[in-house]
């Protein structure tokens, strides 16, 4: 892995005011935001949070029970929040945490209340348009008991922002019978450094499913979200779509750790590499039976590139079940056949079975944003790699 | 429709069809006997253009046009179709989209043409995903009812079917050479379609379906022994492909052997 300089970036500097509607934006703007999974033109009816640079400039909720506000304010407001404020992230972890912690410029607090059902996604951006800058975010999610939120976590930076650094400190509490969707779509450009660090932990009962989706260059991306089950009954499920052309360097996975007796995991990651890295792992371990746990890494190297796969089962438990199914590999020529023989030309061919491959169903996404994946699939295939 | 000349195929260096001449005139549908490893599934990969099989020499003539090395794609789009013994499972390909593709531009009523093949609950799953051996034969129905090609090759339509799916593969296998729809008057009937049909069978039971106007049996990369397809049939029932084996030997003046085949094709 290349190194990353933070001294290169600058940490100040990038102050904002705040942004009462996004139609400012231009339509450039607008269109790297769509495909980072955030619709200005349409704003979410539950609520909406955009940081740009170093600032906090958007926050709104339009539901009861339903908080979303900048962290800084909600750090203010409920006394440091002790209970959840650095509590799943060591701050000493690594030189970007406490980046992150010693300079925060902001992120945002999503608290469903109890019992409050928030069917439509709370759409929240982090978007970065000065070239040079770095942005240090920390997101708190809080769904309390019973209650049901998705969050579309959406992450961008400007045709113009060159060079620039991303560090996210991301912590999710799901508490008993809570049930929390994470979407996170990320469109950096090809000189961009990202570096999340997260983690969540589930009470009984409660559900936690993330939907990754990275289908454009990143210059360098580094994450390991780690999600612990320690109520009875706690699920969690990870879908991951990843393509790295030519020059992307991606080492992400996800891990997840079965506390508590019933549980269930499940780890899917689809990887296309066109050119550039792709370490993609996975971990699931359990410390309690009954625990179910299935992990998937598929790869597909396509005109080149690296796709190292590393999953990992651990257990010291009678009667654990934990499985995984890894493969790295080409298109079969067979199945460019079959649909040759139905008339498709060769990159036809190539192109459907991609995008079937890249096909993981995630569930709850909006229209808008589902459309937004799939022509970017489908753009991927104009590349001189299919 | 099918003018097949002097057709020699190699798979890898193996010579498996030695000098094939064959012609499909318009409308017909002609049936392919022989045992397992004579070359008749190579015959029709080769005719389908799959990249596996060499022509080393001869040529095949379709709709007056030489497709001997011609794409895979470009065949399916002059009209011709086939279906797959064992299709190859894509993930994340839903039939009714794959169906929908097969229409090459048309507009195809997916649902329509499922429902008559029985198979509208499958529309949503990923192509041939843990198909059973019928509803991959219902799947490949459905693809070539979308796809209505001029000429048809199906690869042993009858096998791992049950009889009460082989009902209705065998209709709608003779549907799509005759172009006949339910409920068609004789009129229409009678005036029977253009499409062609080149069929290998190793049991025969797809003929008490579809109107078969002459057959041949191939052995060893050769056909002989050209006859109505239901006499071929009975004789290969009463005498095995034995006495085929014997009357070739006969023709050719060579001592020929069932082991002589190697499973090739």
């Amino acid at each position: 892995m290349k190194k990353i300089d933070l001294s290169q970036y600058r940490a100040d500097g990038a102050t904002e005011t705040a942004i009462e509607d996004f139609s400012g934006f231009s339509a450039e703007d607008k269109e790297r935001l769509l495909f980072a999974g955030i619709d200005v033109d349409n704003p979410s009816d539950s609520g909406a949070f955009m940081h740009l640079n170093h600032s906090g400039v958007h926050c709104k909720t339009h539901r009861e029970g339903l908080e979303v506000m900048d962290i800084k304010a909600a750090l203010e407001q409920f006394d440091g929040l002790p209970d959840y404020y650095w509590q799943l992230v060591d701050k000493d972890k690594d030189e970007f945490t406490k980046a992150a912690h010693d300079n925060l410029h902001g992120g945002y607090f999503i608290r469903a209340k109890a019992g409050t059902k928030v069917t439509e996604p709370v759409q929240s951006c982090l978007f970065i348009d000065k070239a040079g800058i770095s942005q240090n975010v920390h997101n708190i999610v809080v769904v309390e008991e019973g209650a049901e939120l998705h969050i579309i976590s959406g992450c961008a930076t400007a045709h113009g922002a060159k060079e620039s650094a991303h560090l996210g400190i991301s912590e999710f509490y799901v508490h008993k019978g809570g049930k929390l969707t994470f979407t996170m779509i990320h469109n950096w450009s090809d000189d961009t450094a990202v570096r999340p660090r997260s983690a969540g932990v589930l009470e009984e009962d409660a559900v936690f499913l993330s939907n990754y989706v990275l289908l454009k260059p990143v210059k360098d991306l580094q994450m390991y979200p780690k999600i612990t089950l320690k109520g009875e009954n706690a699920v969690a499920r990870f879908n991951s779509v990843i393509v790295a052309p030519e020059g992307s360097y991606i080492d992400c996975g996800n891990r997840i750790e079965m506390q508590a007796p019933n549980t269930r995991a499940e780890i899917i990651a689809r990887t296309l590499t066109t050119g550039g890295t792709i370490i993609n792992r996975g971990y699931i371990g359990a410390d309690a039976v009954p625990a179910r746990g299935h992990l998937e890494c598929k790869g597909l190297i396509l005109g080149g590139g690296r796709i190292h796969a590393i999953p990992e089962l651990d257990s010291d438990q009678d009667g654990v079940e934990l499985s995984h199914e890894a493969a790295v590999g080409k298109i079969a020529q067979e199945e460019i056949e079959y649909l040759m023989a139905r008339g498709l030309d060769e990159d036809e061919a190539t192109s459907t079975i991609v995008r079937g491959f890249l096909n993981v169903d995630m569930e709850g996404l909006p229209k808008e944003l589902q459309d937004a994946i799939e022509q970017q699939i489908d753009e991927l295939d104009a590349g001189d790699a299919m | 429709m099918l003018e097949i000349k002097n057709l020699h195929v190699n798979i890898g260096d193996k010579e498996v069809l030695k000098g094939i001449d064959l012609v499909i005139e318009d409308g017909e549908t002609f049936i392919l006997f022989g045992p397992n490893g004579s070359g008749k599934t190579t015959l029709l990969m080769t005719l389908m253009g799959f990249g596996n099989y060499t022509v080393t020499e001869g040529q095949i003539i379709y709709k007056g046009q030489d497709i001997t090395y011609a794409p895979m794609y470009e065949r399916a789009r002059l009209g011709i179709g086939m279906s797959f013994q064992r299709p190859p499972t894509i993930h994340g390909l839903k039939t009714s989209h794959l169906v929908r593709m097969c229409g090459q531009g048309r507009d195809v009523d997916v649902e329509g043409l499922a429902k008559k093949v029985n198979f509208s609950n499958f529309l949503d799953r990923d192509i041939n995903a843990g198909f059973s051996g019928g509803e991959i034969k219902r799947s490949e129905m459905l693809q070539l009812m979308a796809q209505r090609p001029d000429l048809v090759l199906f690869d042993e339509p009858e096998s791992g079917v049950d009889l009460e799916n082989m009902a209705l593969i065998g209709k709608t296998a003779r549907n799509l050479l005759d172009g006949l729809a339910e409920g068609c008057t004789m009129k229409k009937a009678i005036k029977r379609s253009n499409t062609s049909g080149l069929i290998i069978t190793h049991t025969g039971h797809i003929l008490e379906y579809v109107n078969a106007d002459r057959g041949q049996v191939m052995y060893n990369g050769k056909l002989c022994c050209e006859a109505n397809p239901r006499d071929i049939l009975d004789h290969i029932s009463n005498h095995g492909y034995q006495e085929c084996l014997r009357c070739l030997s006969a023709e050719t003046g060579e001592i020929l052997d069932l082991s002589s085949f190697n499973e090739a094709s």
